[in-house]
C-alpha cells in the first residue's frame, strides 16, 4: 500500500478526516432533531388515522389520553430496566471482551464458554432463569431487602447484554492492526498497558454504533418482562384494556405502545447509523 | 568478535511446520551498522525480531549487550530500553499525537520524569525536520512523515541499537530519501543499527557490513566493497544479479 | 427405550433430578410436539423472512420512490418497535378484526388462529432485518460488474436475477445466519400468545412437577443445540458457495 499525495490530510489506516468531520458534526445535530420530530408527526397522523377509522374517534382518542399517565408510569420503568442492564452489561461485556482475547487459555476460554453460551440462548428463557432462581429477598447487614421483580427482570437482561458487547468488544479488539500491538510490545509496554493506553482508547470509536444497535434491541426486548409479571408499559396497557372491557380499543391502544417505542427508538437508530457512516474505514 | 553487543548464536525458528531460521549466527559490534538483505521469505525480519523478542526463538541463544533474551526470565521493559525497533508500517498510535506518540513510553514504561521527556520528544521532532507538527495525528501526516515520528519514537527510549524492518518499503519513492536521510545520520552518530532493506545503493553507502540470507540461514556476509562487487556465493550472485 | 426411561424414573428416585420428559410418556409427547413446532415454526419464519427481504431489498434498490419508501417504512417500524408488542398488535388488534365462523359446535372460530398470527408476526420481524441484509449485500457489489452485465444486454430484472443475487447472497450469508439464530430465538415469544411451542409447553411441564431447574437447564440446552445445528448448516452453506478470491471472509 502506497502513500499518495505528500501531506495528505486523509490516512487510510487511521480513516478519520478531522475538517471534514467537523462540518458534518453541524449538520448531524440538525439530523438528530428532524427525525425525532419526524416520528413524533408520522405517529400522531397513524394514532389519529386508527381512532378514527375505528369509528368513534374521539371517545377513543379520550381513552388514550386518560390512560396515558398510567402507561407513562410503566414505560419509565421500561426505559429505567434498560439503562441497567445497558450499564451492568457494558461493564460486564468489557471484562469478558478482554478475556476472551486473553493470552492465558484459563481465563479466554471460559470466557469464549460464557459468551457463546448467554448469546444463542433466547432472552425470554434467561429472564425465566433469573426470575426463579434469583432470590427474591436478601439479607443484608441483618435487614431483610425485598429483590423487586423488576430489580431480577433488569438482572435477566443484563447477562444477553454483556453476552452480546462482550463480542463487540471482542470483534473491535481483532480489528485494531496487529501492528499497533507490535510497536507498544516493541515499546515496552506490557500487555495490560497496551490494551488500556494503546488498543481499547482506538476500540472505543469502533465500538459505539454496535453498541448503540445493542441498546435498541435491549430497548425493544424490555417488554419481555411483563411475562414473567414486571408491571411495565406492557402490563399496564392490558391493565388498562382489562379495565376498559371495550374491543374497539384494542388496535388503537396497542398501536399507541408501539408508537412510544418507536419515537424512542428511531432517533437513536438514525443517530447510531450517522455514527457509523462518519467512522467507517473508507 | 572479541565482545558483541548482539549476538545471535544458532537460531532456530519454525511458524507451524515451516522452518524460518535455520542455524543463524551473528554477532554484531557497538556502533557498528549491519543490513541485512535477501529474497522474500528468506528470515531477514524474523532475525531481527527475535533480536527484541517479539518472537520467541525455538533453538538458539540471544544476547543483546548484558541482557539474555533467550533466557526464561527476560526483563522485556530493560531490552527494550537497550534496543528500538521501527516498522514498515510505521504503527504510529492514531489517537496519540505526535509528540505524544514519541513520549508516552518513556513516561509510562520507562517511568522517566515527564518535563524532561516532553524535552527530548521535542528535540528529537526537531532533529527529524518535524517540530512543527507536535501536534499533529498521524492521519494528518504523510508516509515518509510519520516513518520519521516512528524512528523519533524508536530514539526517544534512548535505545543502544535500533532495528529497522524495511522501513522504506511502503513509501512512495520521493519520500524515502528523506528516511533514509534519517537514517545515516543515526548511524554516523554512532547507533548500532540492524537494517533489513532493499535499497541497495543505502547498504552500499552506510553498512560496515552485510549480510545475505537465503532459506533461513546467512549465506554470506562482508564488507560492502567486497560484498557487491565479488560475492563469493552463487546464490548471492544471483540475488543480486536481479535486484542491482 | 424402556432401558432409557427406567434410569431416567431411577436418577428422579435416587439421584433427586426429575426430569419426567424422559420416562413419563405423557410429558414426553408434549415436549416433542413442542421442540417440533418450535422447529416448524422457525423453518416457515425462515424461509418467509428470507422471501420478504429478498422482495424488499429488490424494491429498496429500484428507482422509484413509492416502493422505496414503502420498504422504508417497513423496515423501520419493525425495527423500531418491540417484537412482543408487535406480536400482542397482530394477535389481539388486528385479530379483533377478522372475521370469525363458526366450528363443527356452533363455537365462534377466528380464521387466523394464534399460531397463523406468530408466524405472521414472526416473519414480518425477521423480514425487516433480511432488507437491510440483503440491501447491504446488494450496495456492496462493485457497480462495474452491473455496468458489464448491462453492456452484454441483460435487462434490469435480468442482471438482479442472474447477476446481482448470487453475489449479494454471498456477501450477506454471513449476517443472515446471525438473523436466522435471532428468529430462533424468537419463537420463544409465541409462548405470549399461548402458542404451545417449548418454552410454553416447558413451562406447563415444569408447573405440573415442580421441576422448574431441572426443565429449564434442558430448556437451555436444548437451544443451544438447536443454535449450533443452524450455525453449523449456514456455515456449511457458505463454505460450499465460496467463491475464491471473492467476499471479506477468507
Amino acid at each position: 500500500m502506497t502513500q499518495d499525495q505528500s501531506a495528505s490530510r486523509f490516512s487510510p489506516e487511521v480513516g478519520i478526516d478531522l475538517a471534514a468531520a467537523r462540518k458534518r458534526a453541524g449538520t448531524w445535530r440538525n439530523a438528530g432533531l428532524a427525525s425525532v420530530l419526524l416520528s413524533i408527526l408520522i405517529v400522531c397522523v397513524l394514532v389519529l388515522a386508527v381512532a378514527i377509522l375505528s369509528g368513534t374517534g374521539t371517545t377513543i382518542l379520550a381513552k388514550l389520553i386518560k390512560w396515558t399517565p398510567f402507561l407513562a408510569e410503566g414505560f419509565l420503568l421500561n426505559v429505567v430496566m434498560s439503562l441497567i442492564a445497558i450499564s451492568a452489561g457494558t461493564l460486564g461485556g468489557v471484562f469478558l471482551g478482554m478475556g476472551q482475547i486473553a493470552l492465558v487459555g484459563w481465563i479466554s476460554w471460559p470466557s469464549k464458554v460464557l459468551t457463546q453460551i448467554f448469546r444463542n440462548a433466547p432472552w425470554l428463557v434467561l429472564l425465566f432463569y433469573c426470575i426463579f432462581l434469583l432470590p427474591y429477598q436478601v439479607k443484608i447487614a441483618g435487614q431483610t431487602f425485598i429483590v423487586a421483580n423488576w430489580l431480577r427482570a433488569s438482572i435477566g437482561l443484563t447477562i444477553p447484554v454483556a453476552a452480546n458487547f462482550s463480542e463487540i468488544v471482542r470483534g473491535a479488539m481483532q480489528s485494531i492492526p496487529s501492528g499497533q500491538w507490535e510497536a507498544a510490545r516493541s515499546l515496552g509496554y506490557t500487555w495490560r498497558q497496551s490494551v488500556f493506553q494503546v488498543v481499547l482508547p482506538q476500540c472505543i470509536k469502533r465500538m459505539l454504533p454496535p453498541w448503540m444497535n445493542l441498546y435498541a434491541v435491549l430497548l425493544m426486548a424490555t417488554p419481555l418482562a411483563s411475562i414473567v409479571g414486571t408491571q411495565e408499559a406492557l402490563t399496564n396497557l392490558r391493565t388498562a384494556l382489562q379495565a376498559e372491557a371495550d374491543g374497539r380499543l384494542l388496535l388503537p391502544f396497542y398501536a399507541y405502545l408501539l408508537s412510544w417505542f418507536f419515537v424512542y427508538s428511531y432517533p437513536i437508530a438514525r443517530f447510531s447509523m450517522a455514527l457509523e457512516k462518519r467512522f467507517a474505514i473508507h | 568478535m572479541s565482545d558483541p553487543f548482539i549476538r545471535l548464536h544458532d537460531v532456530y525458528k519454525s511458524f507451524g511446520d515451516t522452518p524460518v531460521l535455520r542455524g543463524v549466527s551473528v554477532d554484531i559490534a557497538k556502533g557498528e551498522v549491519i543490513c541485512i538483505i535477501g529474497p522474500s521469505g528468506s528470515g531477514k525480519s524474523t532475525i531481527l525480531r527475535c533480536i527484541n523478542a517479539l518472537t520467541r526463538v525455538d533453538q538458539g541463544f540471544i544476547q543483546v549487550g548484558d541482557i539474555q533474551v533467550t533466557a526464561k526470565n527476560l526483563d522485556m521493559v530493560a531490552l527494550c530500553h537497550r534496543v528500538g525497533m521501527v516498522f514498515q508500517q510505521y504503527n504510529l498510535f492514531p489517537h496519540k499525537t505526535v509528540l505524544q506518540n514519541v513520549s508516552m513510553a518513556p513516561i509510562q514504561v520507562l517511568k522517566q520524569n515527564k518535563a524532561e521527556v516532553t524535552e527530548r520528544a521535542r528535540a528529537l521532532l526537531g532533529k527529524v525536520k518535524l517540530g512543527h507538527r507536535a501536534n499533529a495525528f498521524p492521519g494528518e501526516l504523510s508516509g515518509g512523515q510519520q516513518q520519521r515520528v516512528a524512528i523519533a519514537r524508536a530514539l526517544c527510549m534512548q535505545p543502544q541499537a535500533i532495528l529497522f524492518d524495511e522501513v522504506t518499503a511502503a513509501l512512495d519513492p520521493e519520500m524515502v530519501g528523506e528516511v533514509l536521510t534519517v537514517i545515516k545520520e543515526i548511524a554516523n552518530e554512532g547507533m548500532t543499527c540492524v537494517v533489513v532493506t532493499h535499497e541497495m545503493g543505502f547498504a552500499r553507502e552506510v553498512a560496515d557490513r552485510i549480510y545475505f540470507t537465503d532459506g533461513g540461514l546467512i549465506v554470506e556476509s562482508g564488507p560492502p566493497a567486497e560484498f557487491f562487487t565479488n560475492p563469493a556465493d552463487e546464490r548471492t550472485r544471483s540475488f543480486l544479479s536481479k535486484v542491482l | 427405550m424402556n432401558a432409557f426411561m427406567s434410569f431416567f424414573r431411577e436418577l428422579h428416585e435416587k439421584g433427586g433430578i426429575n426430569l419426567t420428559i424422559f420416562y413419563d410418556p405423557f410429558d414426553m409427547s408434549r415436549f416433542s410436539h413442542g421442540l417440533v413446532l418450535t422447529v416448524v415454526m422457525f423453518v416457515i419464519c425462515a424461509v418467509a423472512s428470507v422471501l420478504l427481504g429478498l422482495f424488499g431489498a429488490a424494491f429498496a434498490t429500484l428507482p422509484y420512490r413509492v416502493p422505496r419508501a414503502i420498504v422504508r417504512g417497513y423496515v423501520a417500524f419493525f425495527r423500531n418497535t418491540p417484537p412482543l408488542v408487535q406480536m400482542y398488535f397482530f394477535y389481539f388488534g388486528l385479530g379483533a378484526l377478522v372475521p370469525t365462523s363458526r366450528n363443527a359446535y356452533g363455537l365462534p372460530v377466528a380464521m387466523v388462529n394464534n399460531l397463523d398470527w406468530a408466524l405472521i408476526a414472526l416473519s414480518l420481524y425477521a423480514g425487516a432485518f433480511n432488507v437491510e441484509i440483503f440491501r447491504a449485500g446488494i450496495e456492496a457489489i462493485h457497480h462495474s460488474i452491473i455496468e458489464a452485465a448491462a453492456a452484454l444486454g441483460y435487462s434490469k430484472a435480468a442482471t438482479f436475477l442472474h447477476v446481482m443475487m448470487p453475489l449479494a447472497w454471498r456477501i450477506a450469508l454471513p449476517a443472515l445466519c446471525n438473523n436466522l439464530i435471532e428468529l430462533l430465538k424468537t419463537t420463544t415469544l409465541a409462548y405470549a400468545i399461548g402458542v404451545p411451542e417449548l418454552l410454553y409447553v416447558s413451562n406447563q411441564i415444569w408447573s405440573d412437577n415442580i421441576n422448574t431447574f431441572a426443565m429449564m437447564n434442558v430448556l437451555m440446552v436444548v437451544y443451544l443445540l438447536l443454535v449450533g445445528v443452524v450455525a453449523m448448516t449456514m456455515h456449511r452453506w457458505e463454505r460450499a458457495l465460496k467463491l475464491p478470491g471473492f467476499g471479506a471472509a477468507r
